[in-house]
Parts: structure tokens; sequence; C-alpha cells
């Protein structure tokens, strides 16, 4: 009897904590509206579940604990029952599937018109990159890296030497233009994690990996690692800020490019 | 009655089956042993392969020279391998004299195969350039190494299987080891000649085999 | 519908096989310290897991505190921190639960539940248990070595995880490394162990489909670990040769303060690779034995036949085989290749229909049964709660885009908690609880037992639900302090401080736990030999505890499953396995 009644409360409470938690994500910032939507839909068949299968085994502990005389019904199996819920249970799978293949798809696939940004991950600070006049990113390798290198630009490219160099300053990034964002290590994995844009992706040393995103809101927002990198890990943070076009060009305007950095250190 | 039937059967039935064949596999203990842990090394050994694969995938690829001698070692384990069904042969048909030779040649052979090896990794290490960070050298030694370590615990059985000859056993008493020797012996070579054929003997030949079944 | 037979069984006359040569211990040495009972190896094993699973307890306390109280324990700055975790995570995965499930329940059920003697290997059996201890003390010693244990996360990742900048590289890494290797060595000699018994030496009439779900548990999960370990076997091997040898399997180029280093061209993704095709079926290389040992929990205290079992077994055997092809649902965001996203989002969400296909059955079981509320059954009653919870947020997951934001986050942190951590202990304490009459030949405190049980299970709900908010807010995992953020609300950090005190409770209630283990087996009330009235063997046995070769002179013969409770027309409300007819005699 108490038995039950406590599952019935923890299903409860849980239910309450779900309602009244203040504790949500962050509002949103970019376009990926859709992954929130696809966890809502997680979250109400999910709920739905969990609230069914237990408050059945709470009925099922009032309803049939032991009592002097009682006899268990003697039932191997019951087909049909079974496949009753198999398939249901399919069903509800695949209707969380779905949308979410759907939305890998836009995830992973990144519009023609997005600019490219990269961000380099080192322990224990971002640096950034914007492609200058031309539109283009340099190459680059890890081992050309050094104190005035920061980012290992490959010195004899011409697509390189307009590059805007960030290092460990702030991001900027317009509003409402839609980012390639290109993810780079130099030594350790890092991640770069922005709770409001949803979208991250490990950085990984030898590798270029990415993600897109298009920011729809103003304002700064917090950059934090999320893929552990050493002792420094929780202090890898960094600033992003969304704004209008105007604002960014100017912004723009005041950073170094690479062919700047290389003259000023000679 | 097949595994399917067996895994269909409605167990609160009364069984089909007569008690006293209501066993899955009739085999010798040791020797289902032997074949689960065989398969065991064959996934890694697998996944070396496969790892190999991939990290031949991955930038900066430089394949490395390879010692003319493990074309000699690769016939020295197929001797030993040789001398292990002698053995075989001889045990089954209880000439115990066949069974030493048998044991004798295929211990010797396959520790001449495993002096081989070293003298393969000194030869090696000699080249130059000789670079460590080069992963097609680091497998080399690594995987080797794997193999090698297999083929000495096999001695170890074999080193045992050895000490009950003395005196003069009966044959039958020596048929399961001596046929589990030689179905590890015969399982390490085969290993090893899938290995040395795709990453030791030419250095495409695992990339041929990944272009032929499309995956590359 | 009620389809058998009640007529009595052809009763065969007892035991014409040829007899098991046993291993006759001559010395108090050979029969209590280098025992190759397998009953012994298993108490040994058993012991040595709580005990190394002691430690990782008062790790995640010492990890609790932090997180609770971030300003009070300056002590546990960010090194310790890190290689509290760690070692945290490492020891309850592998040295915890891999080798209670398997090394102790699988040592002490599969002989005794299939009427077997023994292990079919009873010197690599013992064998097992000594390479197992080494590779504990290995891993302890980390502890006390320049540097200390590693911090680089129980995943382990390179390039991180042997570099300048982790805790630990020194030496703990190394140590890790080898403790990992010697346990695969040990753990692939007592798995050919119960793979080879499971299926030579059962009992006659013992049909695969008249075992116990424990043992269809124990036996796929064994299956799978002797499959998966040589992946981690691997990438172990080949971290140790970049660590030492300086290899570059796993290690591109790398600059690390100003330096570029001699690495070069490896592949980091390859080690991750390798260590998920491990790590996820470790995941249901613990789950698999949970499922099992839970199913006959639900029967016996239920008094009613599990429900579906042939359902039970094909979603035991098609979860083990559908868990090799989902390991990349560790990697959505780890920059492998995107479009490998999909085919693991549709693997892992089927891999949800027969998990949930196991749930529906244990809740099945209880309907229309005869429920006895033992703590056996509470703890079986709180895993579904928790296994439930957890498996649900695995939906989450496991979808590659709802991944995307909750990867790294306490959510992640939560999920594998409830659903690999909360759910296989209560597992574990339920079986203890059920089997420690066996044996010891006394029961446990049932009171003592009953609060154990509503303390653990109420007190990591509190702990870990709470949790998954945290993560959805965007806590990331593996801070030791949140610092200062504009998303991050003073009432998470409250939050923070609950679970912390939560889990102070449930450990303080452990304590009782083994109090409650120590006073029973002088002072608990005595068993008998069938105490809850079971149908399977291991209940059967002449003597309790059971003497060595446990069956006395004759083998049992097997007449029926394991579940034949409340059968209409028998005298008793169980029907022993090895009983020709309904009514006994």
């Amino acid at each position: 009897m108490a038995a039950a009644i406590i599952l019935v409360l923890v299903v409860v409470g849980s239910v309450a904590f779900h309602v009244l938690s203040p504790w949500w994500w962050t509002e949103l910032a970019s376009n990926w509206s859709y992954i929130d939507d696809t966890l809502i839909v997680t979250f109400w068949i999910t709920g739905v579940v969990f609230v069914a299968v237990i408050l059945f085994m709470a009925w099922c502990v009032f309803r049939f604990r032991h009592k002097e005389g009682r006899q268990a019904l003697y039932e191997p199996e019951n087909k049909k029952l079974e496949w009753w819920l198999t398939g249901l249970t399919a069903l509800g799978v695949a209707a969380m599937l779905a949308p979410g293949l759907v939305v890998w798809h836009q995830f992973v696939t990144v519009p023609e018109d997005a600019t490219e940004v990269e961000i380099v991950g080192q322990q224990w600070q971002w640096s950034y990159r914007l492609p200058g006049a031309d539109g283009k990113l340099g190459t680059s390798d890890t081992r050309k890296v050094s104190y005035d290198n920061p980012l290992g630009l490959e010195p004899g490219d011409e697509a390189g030497r307009d590059d805007v160099v960030i290092e460990g300053g702030e991001l900027h990034l317009p509003i409402g233009k839609p980012v390639k964002v290109l993810l780079r290590s130099v030594d350790v994995l890092h991640d770069f994690y922005v709770p409001e844009f949803r979208a991250k992706m490990d950085m990984v040393p030898g590798m270029v990996t990415y993600f897109w995103i298009t920011p729809t809101r103003t304002g700064t927002f917090d950059v934090l690692c999320a893929e552990l990198c050493g002792v420094g890990h929780a202090y890898m943070r960094g600033t992003v800020v969304v704004e209008e076009e105007v604002a960014y060009q100017a912004w723009l305007e005041q950073q170094q490019t690479f062919e700047q950095m290389t003259a000023s250190a000679d | 009655m097949g595994l399917f039937q067996q895994l269909t059967e409605k167990p609160w039935l009364p069984s089909p089956l007569p008690l006293a064949d209501a066993r899955a596999i009739r085999l010798p203990a040791a020797r289902l042993g032997l074949r689960v842990f065989c398969g065991v090394v064959t996934v890694l050994f697998f996944l070396l392969l496969v790892a190999y694969a991939e990290r031949m995938a991955f930038e900066e690829w430089r394949p490395s020279a390879q010692p003319w001698l493990m074309w000699l070692n690769t016939a020295l384990l197929l001797t030993a391998s040789a001398g292990m069904q002698w053995a075989v042969t001889g045990v089954r048909e209880e000439r115990i004299e066949a069974v030493r030779t048998g044991l004798a040649g295929g211990g010797l052979f396959a520790v001449a195969f495993l002096a081989g090896q070293l003298v393969a990794w000194r030869q090696l290490a000699l080249m130059t350039p000789f670079d460590i960070t080069n992963a097609s050298i680091a497998f080399f030694y690594l995987i080797t190494a794997l193999h090698g370590l297999h083929l000495l615990g096999g001695l170890v059985a074999l080193g045992w299987t050895a000490t009950r000859l003395q005196g003069d056993p009966p044959p039958a008493g020596l048929r399961l080891n001596v046929e589990l020797c030689a179905v590890y012996w015969h399982f390490l070579l085969v290993v090893w000649l899938v290995l040395f054929g795709l990453l030791f003997s030419g250095n495409d030949n695992l990339e041929i085999l990944l272009a032929l079944c499309g995956v590359r | 519908m009620v389809e058998r037979s009640l007529g009595p069984a052809d009763i065969v006359p007892p035991f014409e096989v040829e007899d098991v040569e046993l291993y006759h211990p001559k010395s108090w040495l050979t029969k209590y310290v280098f025992s190759q009972d397998a009953k012994i190896i298993a108490i040994q094993y058993s012991l040595t897991a709580l005990a190394i699973g002691l430690v990782a307890l008062v790790l995640s306390w010492l990890v609790r505190l932090q997180l609770g109280f971030p300003d009070y324990f300056t002590f546990i700055d960010a090194t310790l921190y890190y290689q509290f975790i760690t070692m945290h995570g490492m020891i309850m995965v592998i040295y915890l639960l891999t080798a209670l499930f398997l090394g102790g329940f699988g040592n002490y059920l599969i002989p005794l539940m299939i009427g077997a003697r023994d292990m079919v290997f009873p010197y690599v059996n013992m064998l097992s248990y000594w390479i197992y201890l080494l590779a504990v003390l290995v891993l302890a010693a980390s502890f006390f070595t320049p540097g200390g244990p590693t911090g680089a996360g129980w995943t382990l990742y390179p390039p991180q995880a042997i570099l300048a900048g982790t805790p630990g590289q020194e030496s703990g890494i190394v140590l890790m490394l080898v403790s990992l290797i010697l346990f695969i060595i040990g753990f692939t000699m007592g798995g050919l162990n119960y793979v080879v018994t499971v299926l030579q030496a059962r009992a006659r009439g013992m049909t695969l489909m008249r075992m116990p779900l424990t043992i269809w548990g124990i036996f796929t999960a064994t299956v799978m670990a002797l499959l998966a370990f040589p992946a981690l076997f691997v990438g172990a091997v080949m971290m140790l040769f970049d660590k030492t040898l300086g290899t570059s399997f796993f290690m591109p180029a790398i600059v690390q303060g100003g330096e570029v280093m001699a690495y070069g061209g490896g592949s980091p993704i390859l080690f991750q690779h390798l260590f998920w095709f491990f790590g996820h079926p470790e995941v249901y290389i613990v789950a698999l034995p949970a499922f099992g040992i839970v199913s006959d929990l639900i029967s016996t205290h239920a008094r009613r036949n599990i429900f579906g079992y042939r359902m039970m077994v094909w979603a035991i055997v098609f979860i083990g085989a559908l868990s090799f092809v989902v390991w990349a649902h560790h990697m959505y965001v780890s920059g492998m290749n995107p479009s490998f996203g999909f085919f693991f989002a549709v693997t892992t969400l089927i891999i949800a229909v027969p998990t949930a296909i196991k749930v529906y059955n244990w809740v099945l079981t209880l309907w229309r049964g005869d429920i006895h509320l033992t703590t056996p059954m509470l703890f079986a009653l709180g895993f579904i709660v928790t296994f439930v919870s957890g498996g649900l947020t695995g939906l989450f997951l496991g979808n590659a885009v709802v991944d995307v934001p909750l990867s790294d986050t306490m959510f992640v942190v939560a999920h594998f908690h409830m659903v690999m951590g909360v759910a296989p202990i209560l597992v574990i304490f339920g079986a203890i609880y059920h089997w420690y009459p066996k044996m010891t030949g006394r029961m446990l405190g049932e009171t003592m037992g009953k609060v154990h049980f509503w303390t653990t299970f109420l007190g990591t709900y509190a702990i870990f639900f709470p949790m998954h908010y945290l993560g959805l807010l965007g806590v990331p995992r593996r801070y030791h302090e949140l610092g200062v953020t504009s998303f991050i609300p003073d009432s998470a950090h409250t939050l923070n401080a609950f679970i912390s005190i939560a889990a102070f409770i449930v450990g303080a209630a452990q304590i009782l736990f083994l109090f409650n283990l120590v006073w029973s087996w002088f002072r608990g009330r005595p068993a008998g030999g069938n105490p809850w009235r079971a149908t399977t063997l291991e209940w059967q046995t002449p003597e309790t505890p059971p003497a060595h070769g446990n069956w006395g002179k004759e083998l049992p013969v097997v007449y029926r499953w394991a579940y034949d409770y409340s059968v209409p027309g028998a005298k008793l409300d169980f029907v022993p396995q090895n009983q020709p007819t309904l009514s006994g005699g």
C-alpha cells in the first residue's frame, strides 16, 4: 500500500518538477528552433510513456499485493498483447525519429550562401579567423604555429594574407546571415559551445570540423568549452556578440589582418 | 534439433525432446573453449586491421619498407604448423614417436619464427630514415608483437603437453591436447597469413582489397 | 489462456552422465584463497569489486562536495577534481559493475542455476580472479604515484589523455592502461568459462529455453564482452605505445606551449571509434545481467511466471546483437562524418523497441500476480522506475539532432547515471538480498533492508532526476566550478547543493547495508534451503550454502522451465524445475 502511494508520488513529483522547474533551456538565439521542437515532441512522448508505465505499475502493486488466498494468474504469454505493445512502441519511436532525421539533415547541410568563420581552440583560449576581402580563408597547418603566427596559417598562401586573425578576443557575428563555423584545434579536443545557439561540434586536432547557424537575436553570449581539454577546461571562456550588419562592419574594420600581424612582428 | 527450433520452443509445454538430448553442442569443453578463444583473438586482429585501414585513410600515410626476412619467417611458421599436423596424425595412429617428432618440430619452428621476427624488428629499426611516428612502422611492431605473444602463449601450452610425453603414456590420453595445440597453431598461421598478406608483403594489398570491396 | 498438460512428465532415471572430475582442495589455502570453486571465486570477485567500489563511492562524495559547495572545499582543485571523476567513472563501470555482474553473480549463479558442479575450467577461473585483483591493485597504485591517477575523464580521449595539462599524465595514465589490459586478459579467461559452461555443462533436461533469464542475461552479456573488450584492448595498447614509445596512432601534429611536438598524422577519432565500439556494448554488458536478474526477482516475488518468456529471451539476444551497431551515437558531435548520424540514430532508436518490450513484460508480470513486497521485490520495482526514466532520456540522446544541444551537459551525466549507474546497482542490491540466504544460510535483516531501499531509491532519484534540468539549462559536465556565466542562475547552485546533500544521504545509507551484511552473517534469521519458495535449481541444492560440487551424489534432472509459479492444479504455488510432477514426489 505504502509502496504504491510512494510510486504514485514519484510520478506526480516528477511531472510537477518538470512543469514548475525554473531550470529550462536558454532563450534561443539561432535558427535551430527545430531542435527545440524535436525536443518538445520527445518530452511529450517519453513523458506519457513514463507516467503510464509507472502508474500502471503502482496500480498493480496496490491491486495485486499479497493477501491470504490470492493466486496469481498462470499465463506464459499473450502474443496479441505483446504484438500490440510492440507496434505502438515502434510507432512512438518513429514519431520521434522521423523529425529527428529531417532536422539532422538540415543540421549537416550547410546553405550555399553561408559565410565561413574559423574558430581555433588551444589550451585554453579561443581564437578566430574571418575571411578578408577575397571572401576566402587561406590554408593552415598546425606545424606552422609560432608566436607570430598563432593559428598556423601558410605564409605562402595568397588567400590567407587578408584573413582577419583575432587571438583570444571576442567574436562578432552579423544577425540574420548563415555562418559556416569551421573548427580547428592545435592541441587537444575542444568544443565551441554557446548554449543559446544549440549547435555545437568538437574541435579535433588534425581535422577541420564544422557546424552552421544563422544568428537570430542580437546580444552578447558566453562561450564555454564542452569537451574536456585538461585542467583549464572550466576556464576556457569566450564571448560571441551578435549585432546588426552596420555595427558588425564597423567592428570588422578595426581588426588586424594576417599580413598586418606579420608585418608588425618584423 | 536446430538452434532456431530450440529458441522458439514453448518451454512451459512438455519438452518434445528426450531428456538425454537436451544439450546444445556436443564437443569436449576444451575444444569449444579453444574455439571461443580463437573467435576472441580473431576479433582482436580484425579490429587492428580495421584500425590500420582507417589510419591509412587519414593524413600523412607513409608506407614503410618491408624486411625481406618476413617471407622466410612465414615459411618457418608454415613448417611449424606442418609439424603439428604430423603430431596429430601420429596421435591418431597411436605412433608416439611421430607425436614426439611432430611436437618438437612444431615447437622449434615456432621458436625459430619468433626469433626471425625479432631479427626483422632489428632490420626495420636499422633502416634509415627510421621514424616511430610513422604509423605503418608502428603498426608493424604492434601487430607482430601481439601475434608473437599469442604464439608464445601457445608455446606454454605446447610445453605442458610435452611434459606429459615423458615416460610412455598411451597416445589416446594425449590426443585432445595434441589436437588442440595443432588447431591453435593452424589458427595463428591463418591469422599470420592474412596479416602478412594484407599488410606486410606489399604496401598496398589492403588498399587493393578495400577497393575491390568498394569501400574505398 | 493456459496451455499445459497437467499430467506427470516422463520420469527419467537420474543421472547417467559421466561424473565431472572435481578438483579437491587439500589445504585451507587452496580451499579459501587459491580456490577453484566458482562459489568462492564469486565471493572473492564480489568482495574485491565492493572494496574498490567503496573507493569510487568516496570519490563521488568528494566530487559532490566540490559541485555542491564550490567555495568551501578549496583543497579540491581542478586537478584533483578531474582525477576524482575519472577514477570514479572507470572504477564504477569496469571494476565494479562488470566485475560484480559477471565475475560475481556469473560465477555464483551459472553452475548452480544450470545444474552443473562447477565451471568447466576451474583453474582458468581461479587465474581470472587473480588477474582481476592484480588489475585492481595496479589501478589503486596510481593513487600513490607521482602526479597521481589520470584525470583524462573515464573516456580517456587522446590526445589530451597523454599530454601535459592533464592530471596524471606522468604515470597515472600508464597504470590506467596497463590495468585495463590486465582486466581484459583476466575477464577473457573468466568469460570463456561462463560461455562454455552454459553451452556444455547444463544438467539433463535444461534446454536453452528452460534456462532462467538470469542465465540468459549473463550469458549474452559475456558473449558481448568477449567480442567488445578486444576493441578496448586494441585502443589501450595503441595509446600505451603513443605514450611510451612516441608512436602516433592517435596523435596528430600538436603544438603545446608554443612547441611543435614530434607527433604527427594520427587520428584522435579512431580512438573514439575503438572506445565506443567497446563502450556501448559495455552498457548492455552491465544492463543485460541486470535485466535477467530482475526478471527472476519479479517472477519469484510476484509468484507469477515471467510474462512473455520467449519474447524476453529474444529481446536479450536482439539487444545484444544490435548494441554492436550503435556505438557512434556517442559521437554525434565528435567531428566524425556527419552522414553517419542518420544510420546510428536509426539503429539506436530501434533498440528502444526490444528494451520497451522488456519493461512491459516486467510490469505485466506484476499484473494479476500475488505480489510480496519483500526487499528484493522493492529493489526490482525501484529498478523499473529508474530504468524507465533513464531509458526514456536515452531517446533524447540517441536522436542525433536532439543530442546536439544536450551532449556534454549534465543531462548526459544524469541519463547514464540513472540508466547504468542507479538501475543496475539497485538490481545488485536486490540480488544480494535475494541470494544472500543461499550464500550464507541466513536472511538479511528485512527492516534494515527496507530502510536501505527507500533511502537509496528515493535518494538517487532526487539526485539524478533534477540533474537533467541542469543539463537542459546548458550546464556543461566535467566543470569543477561553473564560474560566472550569463545563463546559469543562482538557483542552479542551490539545486546543486540539494543534489549533493541527497548524495551524502544515499552514501550514508550504504553503511547501513554493509552493517546488515555483517550483522546478518552472524545474527540473521536462519533461511533454510528455499526461503523464497523459488523454482530455480540453485534453491534445490541438498545443502545450504551449497557444498563444493553443489549437488551431492547426483546431478539434478530438469523437467520444466524456471517459471512454474501458481500453476493451476499444483499443490504449492511453485514447482521446482527438478520436480517431475506438479503435485510433488
